[in-house]
């Protein structure tokens, strides 16, 4: 279509050599943290190219104690994979939960007439932006009071936490009712003309067809509270009972400055997480267009 | 398709059948018994606000899903109740907190610090004598040995220990009562509580308490209870009076006892956030600090995403789809752990990026002590982050403009920066803004980062209250609330009120700019 001259041939050139660069930035940080991995020592400066290869930082990640050359053995020392469990299975249970409440919320949203529908909405939006971390005093004393009465909600237990995400639904409902609404209603209205009430129409005509933007919000979800950080710290305070996004700033203390450690255990628990991302990238962007933000 | 999964669809039966009517009847009465249970124990508990809020809660899910009045809200209420619970309530009562003196010095209600200063006891040690307990049937009797250089050894009646009389028990000389065999000191410790309640009166008079295991003495009460809900002090009978405007109990001469008590103090964090001026230097800064630090983040990430999401459109670039996969993996890294990362490759003297640095150019920037270097830091760190976000925003919204006028400004002869300037620029200007609107109100808060990365640190020289110099309010906030010594609840709740008003501001205009925008499209 258009001829290629040669400014164009340089225009070229410079795009990917720009590009290169940048990618030699955006890159260096994930490559480095793999080279600390595999560098033995916590302390050790070396190339990018480790010239030694260990693989003590990973035992101790997974949970294997090491024996050093000396003879001391030495204990991993945090439960990575103890906390990455934790996380799984908060994220897990909150993000089928979420999953649920804001389906049907939004089916609500959608189908049916309510008064104040359009002010019951807006309220949830305009809320959902105030950040939870200017709360937190609040939070922690109604979990304090939960927690007399019904232990296993109350301070220091992944149930607790787990409730405490359910309230970050609304950004999730906008979206599950943007998508709803790309559906003919007419398909449920002959359902309900053959008889069938508001929760089998839900359930049976416009749920199975509903299933990719439910996945898209299982994910989102997931991902959103598996990052989630000032909640669960001010939640979770003992060792065996913490989330990886709030374990693993231990790893950094001026005092215990473990970074070969820490590596090993970021790339562990930082590539399972990374790659549920990219595999969901592409439904992961048509909801990010709708609005919403990474924390 | 859609026709044979409708046709699927069961048929709806005739009218309920009772047995079911009934059946549904009995699980909302059991869960309205439950809920009642629940409230009431609360309710004892001395937990009103609580147990006020699942009588609302519970009261309004048992109307909802017990009753056929709203089929729309049986959908709703699981989400509209999560929200008002978990992020509706705790604003209101951040609010609430602020007007407030609510700190690790003022924690109490009126009553119960109160009720904490007449607990207050010094047991004197001189005259206190060793006690022996004997089981008597269900009772039991206490006999109490002679002090020393005494020799009258007293015997208490047989006392029901479950239910501790008020007043004073009377003792007797023992004279030829036989007792059982004394407890142990298992039973002793078992029974230290109803102990601990009992008071003995001796012959001369005297009331004794228990003080120790073995032991009962005489206690002297610190405190004695005054006029109009004061204290008195007992040992010099000075009254100190309730002050309910600065949560004390205050002599006349305005001498303070700890601990204080929570009352409202109107708008004093207010005040103080604007008067006093040792605390003004610092939160002044810190809202400058985090009004650049948003602004700078956006605008770096869009001008760096931006830029990619056109040059990535470019049909005669190759490895597009390459490109835009290692471009979005900042995005894809969960935020904590690049955070930390960040965090460990800036520090001083073990981090990659001072190593580089000295090699090349043989300096070694203390990125955490230097104010100046850290900011830097965080905006490099925060740029890192975020760009790829925007860049997707601006691949979607470049997508949509329609390629045949690019077509045309090409037959025109237009460079690539006269299209972009033209014709990419002010298409998508319009959709991204609210976009861009809440990236800032996100960074605004955005609390992870700072408080991973650099935890508001170096800090200002020369503050009342710890302040860093790379805070941002919230990060600030949670200073006060939960790490700072005085732990002043009231403070950072005001401050987040603050906030809460400037998120409010930010988030109806992006309102209004994105009905505009759909106004328009439409």
């Amino acid at each position: 279509m258009i001829v290629t001259g040669r400014s164009q041939r340089w225009r070229i050139f410079a795009a990917h050599a720009g590009l290169w660069v940048l990618l030699a930035f955006t890159l260096f940080p994930l490559l480095a943290v793999v080279s600390i991995s595999l560098r033995p020592g916590n302390f050790a400066t070396g190339s990018l190219i480790p010239t030694t290869i260990s693989f003590e930082h990973w035992q101790l990640a997974l949970g294997i104690p090491v024996t050093q050359a000396d003879g001391t053995i030495v204990q991993p020392p945090f439960p990575v994979l103890l906390w990455l469990w934790n996380s799984i299975k908060i994220a897990t249970i909150s993000a089928l939960l979420i999953v649920a409440i804001s389906t049907t919320a939004a089916y609500a949203f959608a189908r049916l007439k309510f008064a104040r529908k359009q002010f019951i909405l807006n309220s949830m939006l305009l809320l959902q932006m105030f950040p939870v971390a200017v709360a937190l005093v609040a939070i922690y004393a109604i979990f304090e009071g939960i927690g007399t009465q019904v232990p296993w909600l109350g301070i220091e237990t992944h149930a607790g936490l787990i409730v405490a995400y359910l309230g970050g639904v609304a950004m999730h409902i906008w979206t599950i009712k943007g998508y709803f609404e790309t559906i003919p209603q007419e398909i449920e209205e002959n359902a309900k003309v053959d008889g069938a009430t508001h929760w089998q129409a839900f359930r049976h005509v416009l749920l199975p067809m509903a299933v990719p933007i439910l996945m898209v919000v299982f994910v989102l979800a997931f991902i959103g509270t598996i990052i989630e950080y000032p909640v669960a710290s001010i939640l979770l305070r003992e060792e065996p009972n913490l989330t990886l996004a709030v374990g693993s700033k231990f790893y950094l203390y001026e005092q215990k400055y473990l970074w070969g450690d820490f590596a090993a255990a970021a790339v562990l628990s930082g590539l399972p997480i990374t790659l549920v991302f990219l595999l969901a990238q592409k439904w992961i962007v048509s909801g990010l267009t709708a609005g919403g933000v990474k924390g | 398709m859609s026709a044979a999964r409708s046709a699927s669809v069961a048929p709806k039966g005739p009218a309920k059948p009772a047995s079911r009517l009934l059946l549904g009847g009995a699980v909302v009465g059991l869960a309205g018994l439950a809920l009642l249970w629940l409230v009431f124990s609360l309710w004892a508990a001395g937990q009103a606000m609580t147990a006020v809020g699942a009588l609302a809660l519970g009261g309004s899910a048992l109307y909802v899903y017990g009753t056929a009045q709203s089929v729309a809200w049986k959908y709703l209420f699981p989400g509209v109740a999560g929200m008002l619970l978990f992020v509706a309530f705790p604003l209101l009562y951040t609010v609430q907190i602020g007007f407030t003196n609510y700190s690790s010095s003022n924690l109490l209600e009126e009553a119960r610090a109160r009720a904490y200063l007449l607990d207050q006891r010094v047991a004197d040690e001189a005259g206190s004598r060793a006690f022996t307990l004997h089981a008597d049937g269900n009772a039991h009797r206490i006999r109490l040995l002679p002090e020393e250089g005494g020799s009258e050894v007293l015997v208490s009646p047989p006392l029901d220990l479950s239910a501790v009389p008020a007043a004073p028990v009377i003792l007797q000389p023992q004279g030829a009562a036989v007792l059982p065999a004394p407890a142990t000191l298992k039973d002793l410790v078992r029974l230290r509580e109803p102990l601990a309640r009992l008071q003995l009166q001796l012959p001369d008079g005297r009331v004794i308490r228990y003080v120790g295991l073995r032991e009962f003495g005489h206690i002297t009460e610190l405190w004695k209870p005054g006029p109009e809900g004061g204290v008195i002090e007992t040992t010099t009978n000075t009254v100190f009076k309730p002050n309910r405007a600065t949560g004390f109990f205050e002599n006349a001469a305005g001498e303070r006892m700890q601990p204080g008590f929570k009352v409202g103090i109107g708008f004093a964090n207010y005040t103080r956030m604007l008067l006093d001026a040792d605390f003004r230097g610092p939160f002044v800064s810190i809202f400058f600090w985090t009004v650049a630090f948003a602004g700078l983040t956006v605008l770096f990430s869009t001008a760096l995403g931006m830029t990619l999401a056109v040059l990535l459109e470019w049909p005669a670039l190759k490895h597009r789809t390459l490109y835009r996969t290692l471009l979005f993996l900042p995005y894809a890294v969960p935020g904590f752990i690049s955070i930390l990362v960040f965090k460990g490759l800036f520090n001083q003297n073990f981090g990659e990026i001072n190593g580089i640095l000295n090699a090349l150019l043989g300096v070694r920037p203390a990125w955490f002590a230097d104010p100046l270097l850290a900011k830097v830091m965080i905006l490099i760190v925060n740029t890192w982050l975020g760009y790829p976000y925007i860049m997707i925003l601006c691949s979607g919204l470049i997508k949509a403009i329609p390629g045949d006028l690019y077509e045309a400004s090409a037959i025109a002869g237009a460079k690539p920066l006269t299209n972009f300037f033209k014709i990419t620029a002010p298409l998508i200007a319009k959709p991204l803004t609210p976009l861009l609107i809440s990236a800032f109100a996100f960074n605004f808060n955005n609390f992870v980062l700072i408080s991973l990365l650099t935890d508001g640190r170096p800090d200002f020289l020369n503050t009342k209250l710890p302040a860093g110099t790379t805070d941002i309010l919230v990060s600030y906030t949670y200073r006060i609330a939960f790490t700072d010594s005085g732990q002043n609840f009231g403070l950072a709740a005001a401050i987040s009120t603050l906030i809460f008003v400037m998120v409010a501001v930010m988030a109806m205009v992006q309102l209004k700019i994105t009905q505009r925008s759909e106004r328009a499209a439409r």
